[in-house]
């Protein structure tokens, strides 16, 4: 079990006069539990979601964001109470990863040149390696120092292949790329570079399912698909919390997607703060009766 | 610009570097390049007669002609001292470019050896102790390979001694005259060391012919000769140079290669050339190339403190193709200059560049190029395609395409990019687990790839792996 824990959230934009976006946010997500977090345009939740992962654009002017771990994440290694809370808000976007967090974008970033299964194993590797120096201090940092560079010849590449060797990561991509309908040549395409919208959401879903996230935040997942996709992209929703017991903070506009992903709970932002929390019926009633609703609810005016 | 003499006063790599040479007192009173000097190396190397001509006259040629200093934008070239070149060329003196100890290298350029995981005994040889390269068995086997086909590989200067009516033919004649710059001036009168080979019509070399091979030759000097000559269709790759900077006490670098590619043949020359930061990388390339033949340059430029090299396509025969991939580095206090030249002058002729250039800490890549389509080169092409990634707002990088197409049947495509890298590309890869560095690593990894991809695996890592520790600044 993990949880994400979200108090008191205040942030603005990483600017002088920056505007304040987030006015006090509260959530807790744990793993196995599918949250749906739905509001109007910009009443904040993208921001939460980069907020969460680390982006600099965003100052928090107020409040945690906390991840607390336990014993179940180690498997039987004992870890000390004090490494099983942990303040994301000091720690950088990519130790955030490592302990477990995952963003999956709205719209995720192209890069040329780089090779879909080149970028997953390595971000696998970095993961793997940062998360045990998370959990084992710094002791080890001074010899990585010592051996930098090649222990060999150059030409042979890297000798610190990283605890993922290629072979073993070219099967276990396979395996998720079927359970998500993939296609295999995706794993030589370039990543995100020229994939189409429903593409790119897809290859969202698969980095997530191979880097087993605890909790993972994904901003609009749905937008941009079609309905073949739209099912794809839930089934593997799906399948990072039924099989990996992932815990999943959805932002979404529409009921459509949360009839292939039923939420646990259901969420409503409006100007920077959760103001309505609910079963899944919630959704339903929103869809029917729009977010005046939910105003004249929470203001008692529309 | 300002006298020679001023330059005198404001170069001194001695005292910058902390490289200590014996004082060589017989030459204190030496004064700039003299005809004397020119007559010794060639002495020295027991060379024919016209060699010795062709030395002074290309010596006269350099005395004519100015310092280039109107190009728009060139890098500043007031610190390269042409007297300071006296000591390093004379046979007669025993300091030359390098240093006879390991040990006395500076200690950055020994650290970049280190990091770069190279063996001892390479590192010497690659850095210009001199020491024997251990590979010569290697070597061997290829030579008896090449021999039968009658191709021939061996330094330039026991090229002039065993092959001396071919050398004599193309050597500095038709494809880069003295009179070209005066760089190549320069060149032409004190040339030592450097490659020629040489591949007999209708034989296709199936290993790349790698100068790495004959390192421990006195061709790691910095004014090496590389004459490439490919019969009718026959077909080479040859590979120069390697990842590990090369240093010198004196600063300049002026290397000449010359390419005839004949009727229908092949020819790729590939080079990663990694000077140590003293250094003025100031080169002549040139291809001419027949009917139907193609040329492909591929070339990453790192290092030095400026480097200006634009190889040059001349596509004579009709059908003749040439392609263009450059990648160019500069990470603080350089300036790298770099682009490619083709002159289209028959009909069909096609060319193609793409150029990649990365920018760091403050230092500047430009591309500078120039694609001529003669009158009467109808249905000709080219399409020149330049990028540059910057990694901060100090960082600056130039784009100079120029175009001449005198000829209206053509088809010409020009694309230029210019761009800082993205932070959200950088953030998307942290929040997959990258660290900072680690994710930068990786889109410049991917901006180049297109040229890594075109290298032979061994270099395409360790260009990666070059690029990699100059981004961490961990370079001398």
């Amino acid at each position: 079990m993990a949880q994400l824990e979200i108090k008191n959230l205040h942030a603005k934009v990483n600017e002088d006069g920056g505007e304040e976006i987030l006015n006090g946010v509260d959530l807790v997500v744990n793993s196995g539990e599918i949250h749906a977090l739905m509001g109007p345009n910009g009443s904040g939740k993208s921001t939460t979601a980069k907020v969460i992962a680390g982006h600099p654009a965003y100052e928090v002017t107020d409040g945690q964001v906390l991840i607390h771990l336990d014993d179940e994440e180690f498997g039987d290694e004992e870890v000390p109470e004090e490494l099983q809370t942990w303040e994301l808000l000091d720690l950088e976007p990519n130790e955030r990863a490592a302990l477990g967090v995952f963003l999956g974008f709205q719209y995720p970033a192209e890069i040329e040149g780089v090779t879909m299964v080149n970028f997953l194993r390595t971000a696998l590797n970095a993961k793997l390696e940062e998360r045990e120096e998370l959990f084992e201090g710094d002791e080890s940092e001074d010899d990585e120092d010592d051996e930098a560079g090649y222990e060999t010849s150059p030409m042979e590449g890297a000798a610190d292949e990283g605890e993922i060797g290629v072979a073993e990561f070219q099967q276990l991509l396979k395996e998720k790329m079927e359970q998500l309908d993939m296609d295999e040549a995706f794993a030589q395409r370039y990543l995100n570079a020229g994939f189409s919208g429903g593409e790119k959401k897809q290859n969202e879903v698969l980095q997530a399912a191979i880097l087993e996230p605890s909790v993972a935040v994904l901003d609009e997942i749905d937008s941009g698909l079609d309905i073949d996709r739209l099912q794809d992209v839930a089934t593997g929703i799906n399948a990072l919390r039924d099989e990996q017991g992932a815990g999943i903070l959805q932002i979404t506009h529409y009921q459509r997607i949360l009839d292939y992903v039923e939420p646990d709970h259901v969420h409503i932002m409006l100007d920077g703060e959760v103001v309505m929390s609910g079963d899944a019926d919630l959704s339903v009633k929103l869809e029917e009766k729009g977010y005046d609703w939910v105003r004249e609810e929470v203001y008692g005016t529309a | 610009m300002s006298s020679e003499q001023d330059h005198l006063k404001e170069t001194d790599t001695e005292a910058r570097f902390g490289f200590k040479k014996e004082q060589q007192s017989a030459f204190q009173t030496e004064k700039g390049l003299t005809e004397e000097t020119i007559r010794l190396i060639s002495e020295d190397k027991d060379e024919p007669d016209w060699m010795l001509d062709r030395r002074l006259r290309a010596l006269r040629q350099f005395h004519e002609m100015p310092m280039p200093t109107d190009w728009p934008g060139q890098p500043d070239l007031s610190e390269v001292d042409i007297d300071e070149i006296v000591p390093y060329i004379r046979p007669d003196i025993d300091a030359r470019g390098g240093v006879d100890d390991w040990e006395d290298l500076p200690e950055e350029i020994q650290d970049t050896f280190d990091k770069l995981g190279i063996p001892e005994a390479e590192k010497n040889a690659l850095s210009g102790v001199g020491a024997q390269y251990e590979s010569e068995i290697v070597y061997q086997n290829m030579q008896e390979q090449w021999e039968e086909k009658g191709v021939i590989f061996c330094d330039m200067d026991k090229a002039v001694q065993e092959y001396p009516d071919l050398v004599e033919e193309y050597f500095m004649t038709k494809c880069v005259p003295p009179s070209d710059n005066k760089f190549a001036a320069l060149h032409g009168a004190v040339w030592s060391g450097g490659s020629f080979v040489y591949v007999p019509e209708g034989v296709t070399v199936e290993m790349p012919v790698q100068a790495y091979f004959r390192m421990n030759s006195e061709g790691m000097g910095q004014f090496e000769h590389t004459l490439i000559v490919a019969e009718e269709n026959s077909e080479v790759h040859y590979i120069e140079g390697c990842s590990a900077p090369k240093y010198s006490a004196f600063n300049l670098h002026s290397g000449c290669v010359e390419v005839f590619v004949k009727d229908g043949a092949h020819v790729q020359y590939s080079t990663v050339q990694n000077w140590s930061k003293n250094t003025y990388n100031l080169n002549t390339k040139r291809a001419i190339v027949e009917r139907d033949a193609t040329m492909e340059w591929v070339s990453g430029s790192m290092g030095s403190k400026a480097t200006m090299l634009y190889p040059c396509t001349i596509l004579k025969g009709p059908g003749a193709t040439d392609n263009h991939i450059t990648i160019a580095f500069a990470g603080e206090g350089q300036d790298i200059d770099t682009g490619a030249k083709v002159y289209h002058n028959a009909p069909n002729t096609k060319s193609t560049i793409e150029s990649k250039s990365i920018s760091k800490d403050g230092g500047r890549t430009n591309y500078r190029g120039l694609v001529h389509i003669a009158d009467g080169a109808e249905d000709s092409s080219t399409s020149v395609e330049c990028d540059a990634l910057m990694f901060d707002n100090e960082s600056t990088s130039d784009t100079m395409p120029y175009m001449e197409i005198e000829e209206s049947k053509v088809d010409v495509a020009h694309e230029a990019t210019v761009g800082k890298i993205g932070d959200e590309d950088v953030f998307y890869l942290q929040s997959r687990g990258l660290d900072d560095d680690d994710a930068k690593q990786m889109i410049v990894a991917g901006f180049i790839e297109p040229i890594t991809e075109e290298l032979p695996i061994e270099y395409a890592v360790e260009l990666n792996r070059l690029i990699e520790l100059e981004m961490e600044g961990s370079l001398g």
